[in-house]
């Protein structure tokens, strides 16, 4: 592998210890994926941030003591506690004290404390071609998919290795060759009619990224309507059943005016028909509960964007929900419908707007389990392992209904 | 008995029961990092101990957070004794070369086609040197 004179220099220490950690990090990675050299990059998402145990705090407290700082924007996934109401969530003492020293650790090398796993719709939004270095496997999906952006599937610590360096290995979805589709997803056999709907999307994605596993394929058939909220979600469900760092789809996402384009020319090695069966076979795998009672409803995994809370507050009820109601969304977000006076119908109602974090990756719901009702394929998939709680997957619609009966209330009439 | 032998992606020579797992896995998620046990319910392994094991992988799926939760079973003591890939997986990887950075102690990863230990039974003992090698003892 070929480095620059600076890239030598960095590895050889002349920007301090954590620079040459992290470059050297850089440089096995980029080895072990047989990249000829690494490539600048603009920005970087960090997921890194969140805690799952003392060795990801003890690797930020390492790059705090020896100096690091990140030399390219960057914006910080998720943690473990929500900052702005800290009582939310049911973290032991200890978990509470280094998930914070982890968050804090990060803030000081620099990175800005958006805490959020959609950067994209809090304005971190780098444009086509741009190379990048993210974690946080939706976000991404986003960026690779929706906002042509290049980057990786990199892994925590992987992330601020390549902030504090401005490198990532040239390989993989920094180059052209490998973001060209190599399959076709046929979506003609689904109905339009469902093809317009947000509950939908997860269900796709679910079914994309275990049918896919990590090959690039282009969804064909997609309606003009479908929407940045409809393609993040398909992104988040894909990359947590599957390896999926990019996917196109035909007239919408901007690698993909058109499916040959995708394709770069060349003759597809693959045409997958989604069919209507399997679309209610991969609907029916979110869920892991028949019919009955729930007791909480959970949204905005990937975080709730302005839009989705728009849609929310048009299906507000006029009386309280029966059970616990939560939405998680960005810092920003919420300042946001704080400043526009739209957070007191919300609270009004019952919702429990959660920020900085979210369900799955930290005790905020009671720990005697139960059953949760969730619009995100992500939190379908995540919570039984996760928070232990079995799950009922819906329509926000259906959240919504079910949260003011405790009983799931599905519509069934858009999957016919 | 023929000799499989594999990429060597980290460094290591380790022993330990065999155990192939029936599924693609994301670590983060799918792997209690304390108990060393897989720990989705969706998984057909659910429950399975993966700590000391020659853990053979697939196909790895999911969050990008997998390569802390390598880390963190590295640290805990509950890590698998050797990780066999289907295909290299950046992430996991990355879990291993931020640990040696830490000082933690470290196990070998190999590169192996799926069917090339195709012939290894789950539970059977099996060695893995540094070169690569992975062997029914």
């Amino acid at each position: 592998m070929t480095l620059t004179e600076y890239e030598q220099s960095v590895l050889d220490g002349d920007d301090g210890p954590a620079a040459a950690l992290c470059m050297r990090i850089v440089v096995e990675m980029a080895e072990l994926l047989g990249a000829p050299g690494l490539i600048e990059i603009s920005s970087a998402h960090i997921d890194g941030c969140l805690y799952h145990g003392d060795g990801g705090v003890e690797f930020a407290q390492r790059l705090v003591e020896d100096g690091a700082h990140v030399v390219v924007p960057t914006t910080l996934n998720v943690g473990a506690l929500d900052l702005l109401n800290p009582s939310r969530v049911n973290a032991d003492p200890h978990s509470y004290q280094m998930a914070r020293r982890q968050m804090a650790a990060y803030e000081t090398m620099g990175c800005t404390p958006t805490w959020t796993c959609a950067p994209y719709q809090a304005g971190h939004r780098p444009g086509l071609g741009e190379h990048v270095a993210w974690g946080e496997s939706n976000a991404v999906a986003f960026a690779n998919s929706v906002l042509g952006a290049r980057t990786n599937r990199y892994g925590d610590f992987m992330d601020i290795c390549c902030a504090v360096v401005a490198r990532a290995p040239y390989v993989g979805l920094h180059t052209d060759e490998a973001r060209l589709a190599t399959v076709i997803v046929d979506t003609s056999a689904v109905s339009e009619k469902l093809k317009r709907a947000d509950v939908f999307f997860p269900v796709l994605g679910s079914w994309f990224g275990k049918t896919l596993g990590g090959r690039i394929a282009v969804i064909d058939g997609l309606p003009p309507s479908t929407g940045e909220d409809q393609l993040k979600a398909l992104g988040a469900a894909a990359a947590t059943t599957g390896a999926v760092g990019l996917f196109h789809v035909a007239g919408i996402t901007p690698e993909a005016p058109t499916v040959d384009a995708a394709l770069g020319g060349r003759q597809a090695e693959d045409v997958i028909r989604l069919t209507p069966e399997a679309v209610r076979a991969a609907r029916d795998e979110l869920s892991t509960v028949a019919r009955e009672s729930i007791d909480a409803v959970a949204l905005g995994s990937p975080h709730f964007s302005l839009e989705e809370f728009a849609q929310l507050e048009g299906l507000l009820p006029e009386r309280r929900f029966e059970i616990p109601f939560y939405v998680c969304t960005g810092r920003g977000v919420l300042e946001q419908l704080d400043a526009e006076g739209r957070t007191g119908p919300l609270v009004d109602v019952g919702v429990e707007i959660i920020v900085d974090t979210c369900v799955v990756v930290t005790p905020i719901l009671p720990s005697a389990g139960g059953t949760l009702m969730t619009n995100s394929g992500k939190f379908a998939l995540y919570s039984p392992s996760n928070i232990g709680y079995d799950v009922a997957y819906g329509s926000l619609e259906d959240c919504v209904a079910s949260a003011l009966t405790g009983r799931v209330e599905r519509d069934e009439a858009v999957w016919s | 008995m023929t000799e499989i032998r594999g990429r060597v992606v980290f460094d290591g020579e380790a022993e330990g029961p065999f155990l192939r797992l029936g599924a693609p896995i994301s670590f983060w998620g799918g792997v209690d990092p304390k108990s060393g046990t897989i720990a989705d319910p969706r998984h057909p392994d659910y429950g399975a101990e993966i700590t000391g094991r020659i853990l053979a992988i697939p196909e790895t799926v999911g969050s990008s957070s997998s390569s802390a939760i390598m880390l963190e079973l590295l640290r805990n003591g509950s890590a698998p004794a050797a990780l066999i890939l289907g295909q290299v997986d950046a992430i996991l990887v990355l879990g291993l070369v931020v640990a040696r950075e830490l000082s933690y102690k470290t196990v070998p990863v190999v590169e192996l086609a799926t069917e090339a230990t195709a012939a290894l039974r789950n539970g059977e003992l099996v060695r893995v040197t540094s070169s690569g090698s992975v062997q029914a003892v």
